[in-house]
């Protein structure tokens, strides 16, 4: 199978800042991937890369079978880059904009226009408005929109889901995924786990480096314990209890509960009865499933210790 | 817990015939996490502006930290913290330096800034970076200082916008812990955010749309009776029925 | 093509969208000429003048008296010897002295030729210029009113005209090639360069790097709506100082628009080589206001005679295009010159706009860094 991007051993500095460092992996062709990580990972900076904006210090990164670096005029014309910052112009109109984008790509909007038309239709009772006075969901919209207007085969979308409420966050995915059918490939950025699960396969990456790529299913099955889920009113004096026994391993807090993992995972029996003693007669313990947050915590635990 | 830090009865505040906030009723309790949900344009930020002292309620009654916002909006500041993710410190002042400014900002005195200045610098392992440029600092270093300046008056209510968004899963975790000990001490810690897994670290939310709020309960409640697994889908099955 | 033209098409529409770029574009120029216009305004109204008459006869009485009934000028002191000229002056209500030599209406009937000296005050060039103007023609009207119908030239008032404080008159209708040389560098420097470092801070340029378009395409879509646009500005500004103050170009109007496509293309360039060392609009902003605008004003001979700066500002304002432009468009509309005289100017300009244009080219970059 061809793949949609090689990259090898890619390194990028930023003075004294190592911003990636020794990045591997690859993406197959028509496939979501998601790169997943904080603020500051490298994300953006490995997505310049890949769109060739920028050039890697090292290693070797391959586009859709052309060479970032010295067929970076081929591979602009098959690339549908959406920056961080939606890149649409606040003072043209939806219309307006569309219509630059095909321009500057030698299409037409009516050429791709099946290829938009499910996303497009969702802004087009809108298109004489300004770009600039969209809502954050309806200016996402608009940029994919005209990210995809040229039929790239490769799309390249950098956190298109940061600032934009849970509905259109939602719908966005939705897209995304019906955009499949189109064979296009796509790389998407975030720094919300949770989103990760939309995903065919993501790598977990953090202060430039992969901590890992996989399905997200194989990455939750990675989570090498038992996880136990603990819940109680007062939660700042159950994370101190828990953190007292010496048979706890980790216990951090995850939404409405904490999430505590033991030394030895097949006796977790003692727990109910240790917390009850300590005063906090309330808990409720249950196994769970570990999610990608919780193999990306015990990933990055990993590495501290290494 | 009983004891209410923020009350709010029928508000209401309308911009020319625009109604922001339609008819919001609700109370927060001393000590407690509340999410604070909504859309963008769902009318958060007219009530955050109205519960800080920023703007006046068109009618209803309000009480913030036991003064009242339409004539103790001087002692609502005082009584009050803000931290946001974007902007939070000074980037070209050191962790000292920005410490001194807030102080000074909520009228601290000079010893009580130092004896905070010590007790938190020890806290939260910040000596060595004492002297420190804030832009030199780690991203999740620099939002725990941010909230640790916000609440070094010790205020009654602290507010925070998005508080968690964009960082690693370990500064998260540590990040809530702290929010976790400032509520165990009392403070009443008021979350406003976008992000519905940020929401189900709170112990009660309400969810706002159009103006009203729309759902108001704990996080496990509100999934009992949406019939959902995350806060999220309660939120788009609210927005979206 | 089509790419090219949808680009330049975008540009305009920025430009038309937004209310002060067009300010910026057409209020500033016709602003500055009219308020640089009203400050040399052609009407003036009982400007002081004092009379110093050594004479003291029928004929100086007369005169006197028909220049202050002229509405024109206010009677302020008659004075009584030259040493109080400077006083006088220097009370500032007065702008103007007369002086009658002695004996000056039996000279001028007599020898038929006598003269009177005007002094004025050169420290406001243009109102001294007017005073001395009228008074000279109302002399004359006076001359010619002695003489009779019949006028055979025999009777002549040589009025001598004496500058105090400024005696060249240095600025004498200067505003006009000045602002044209202020607003096209403000113009096209300013805002291309602020145009294309706008795009570079919203994010768009990523993704117009990203495209197929070449740099190139990208550089002149951005330099060729403002090069239309300086271009009607400039016709802008000669049809109004024509229309409202009455100042022609004495030269060739061909070769003066020649010249200002020429500058109008260097400070394009030059616009282009700041957005390529600024990565913000802000950096922009100041780099063509302190750099350009105020040496503009200050350094090149806009305002202040460059022969009367030090030496060291000489040198600096040697390396300002619009030190060149001014005398360029000085020579040609004022003086009626023509390419001869300023062939060297002109050669200086295409030179720089060459070294800008490899400049950018060089700069101008592919990728983000």
């Amino acid at each position: 199978m061809i793949k949609a991007i090689e990259s090898s051993g890619i390194a990028k500095s930023f003075g004294p800042t190592k911003a990636l460092d020794d990045i591997t992996f690859s993406v197959n062709e028509s496939e979501i991937f998601g790169f997943i990580g904080p603020d500051g990972a490298g994300k953006t900076t490995l997505f310049r890369i890949i769109t060739t904006l920028l050039l890697p210090d090292k290693g070797n990164m391959k586009v859709l079978g052309m060479d970032a670096t010295s067929d970076y005029k081929e591979l602009r014309k098959n690339i549908g880059y959406m920056p961080g910052r939606f890149s649409l112009y606040q003072d043209l109109s939806v219309e307006e904009n569309l219509n630059f984008y095909a321009t500057v790509f030698g299409t037409t909007v009516k050429e791709n226009y099946d290829l938009i038309s499910d996303i497009y239709s969702h802004i087009e009772p809108f298109r004489k408005r300004l770009a600039g006075k969209l809502s954050g969901g309806m200016k996402q919209k608009l940029a994919l929109s005209c990210a995809l207007i040229h039929k790239p085969r490769l799309l390249v979308l950098d956190e298109p889901t940061t600032g934009v409420d849970a509905v259109s966050r939602s719908e966005f995915w939705d897209m995304l995924s019906k955009l499949h059918q189109h064979n296009i490939t796509i790389i998407v950025s975030t720094p919300y786990m949770d989103e990760a699960i939309r995903c065919d396969r993501v790598a977990l990456i953090q202060n430039g480096k992969i901590l890992s790529v996989d399905t997200p299913q194989n990455i939750r099955a990675g989570f090498s314990r038992k996880l136990f889920t603990v819940k109680s009113v007062e939660k700042y004096k159950l994370i101190k209890t828990l953190r007292k026994n010496p048979e706890v391993l980790t216990a951090y807090p995850f939404g409405d509960s904490i999430h505590v993992t033991l030394i030895n995972d097949a006796s977790d029996n003692f727990l109910l009865g240790y917390l009850v003693s300590e005063g906090i007669s309330d808990a409720v313990i249950q196994e769970a499933k570990a999610g990608i947050e919780d193999r990306f915590l015990e990933l990055m635990e990993k590495g501290i210790k290494a | 817990m009983n004891k209410k830090v923020i009350y709010v009865k029928n508000l209401v505040k309308k911009f020319g015939s625009f109604v922001a906030n339609d008819n919001l009723s609700f109370e927060v309790s001393a000590g407690e996490i509340f999410g604070f949900l909504g859309a963008n344009g769902a009318g958060k930020t007219t009530t955050l502006r109205i519960l800080s002292g920023l703007s006046k309620p068109t009618s209803g009654e309000v009480n913030v930290a036991g003064f009242d916002a339409y004539r103790q909006t001087e002692q609502i500041k005082k009584n009050i913290g803000y931290m946001c993710q974007k902007f939070s410190l000074y980037e070209d002042l050191t962790v000292k330096e920005n410490i001194v400014l807030y102080g000074g900002i909520y009228g601290m005195s000079k010893s009580l800034i130092r004896e905070r200045l010590i007790d938190l610098l020890a806290k939260i392992h910040f000596q060595e970076y004492e002297n420190r440029m804030i832009s030199d600092l780690p991203l999740g270093l620099r939002q725990k200082l941010a909230f640790s300046v916000a609440v070094l008056h010790e205020p009654k209510i602290v507010f925070l916008d998005e508080p968690t968004g964009g960082v690693d899963p370990i500064t998260r975790r540590q990040f809530w812990e702290t929010i976790y000990e400032t509520a165990s001490r009392g403070i009443t810690v008021f979350v406003t955010t976008h992000y519905m897994d940020e929401a189900e670290y709170c112990d009660r939310i309400s969810i706002m749309n159009n103006g009203k709020i729309v759902a108001l309960d704990t996080p496990e409640k509100l999934k009992k009776q949406y019939n959902a697994t995350t806060i999220e889908e309660v939120f788009i099955k609210i927005a979206r029925p | 093509m089509k790419r090219f033209l949808g680009f330049v098409k975008k540009e305009f529409l920025h430009i038309f969208r937004d209310y002060r770029t067009l300010f910026i574009l057409f209020g500033i120029p016709v602003a500055q000429i009219l308020i640089f216009g009203y400050a040399v305004s052609t009407d003036i109204k009982n400007a002081g003048v004092a009379f110093l008459d050594l004479s003291k006869d029928e004929v100086t009485q007369k005169l006197t008296d028909k220049i202050i009934s002229s509405g024109f000028f206010k009677k302020t002191e008659t004075l009584l010897n030259y040493n109080d000229i400077d006083m006088v002056f220097k009370k500032g209500k007065t702008k103007a002295v007369i002086v009658f030599e002695e004996d000056f209406g039996k000279k001028l009937i007599n020898q038929g030729k006598a003269s009177l000296s005007i002094i004025a005050d050169g420290s406001e060039p243009n109102t001294a210029t007017l005073i001395t103007n009228y008074t000279t023609a109302i002399v004359n009207d006076f001359t010619m009113d002695l003489a009779g119908p019949v006028s055979n030239n025999s009777l002549r008032i040589n009025p001598e005209v004496k500058m105090r404080y400024n005696p060249a008159l240095k600025s004498h209708f200067m505003f006009v090639p000045g602002v044209i040389t202020l607003i096209l560098i403000l113009i096209c420097a300013l805002m291309t360069s602020v145009t294309i470092t706008r795009e570079k801070e919203f994010g768009t340029m990523e993704v117009l790097l990203v495209s197929p378009l070449r740099p190139i395409q990208i550089i002149l879509g951005k330099v060729m709506p403002y090069f239309i646009l300086s271009f009607i500005n400039v016709l802008l500004i000669l049809a109004l100082s024509w229309l409202v103050f009455g100042l022609p170009v004495k030269g060739s109007l061909i070769l003066l628009l020649a010249e200002c496509m020429l500058y109008i293309l260097m400070s394009l360039t030059l616009g282009i080589l700041i957005s390529t060392v600024s990565s913000n609009m802000q950096q922009a902003i100041f780099i063509s206001l302190v750099g350009l605008m105020l040496p503009t004003i200050l350094l090149s001979g806009f305002i202040f005679p460059i022969e009367n700066m030090p030496k060291i500002y000489d040198y600096v304002s040697s390396i300002l295009p619009p030190r060149y432009f001014i005398v360029i468009i000085k020579n040609i509309m004022i003086k009626g010159t023509g390419l001869m005289y300023i062939w060297k100017e002109t050669l200086i300009l295409i030179v720089m706009t060459l070294i800008f244009i490899g400049l950018s080219v060089r700069n101008f970059k592919i990728r983000l860094e």
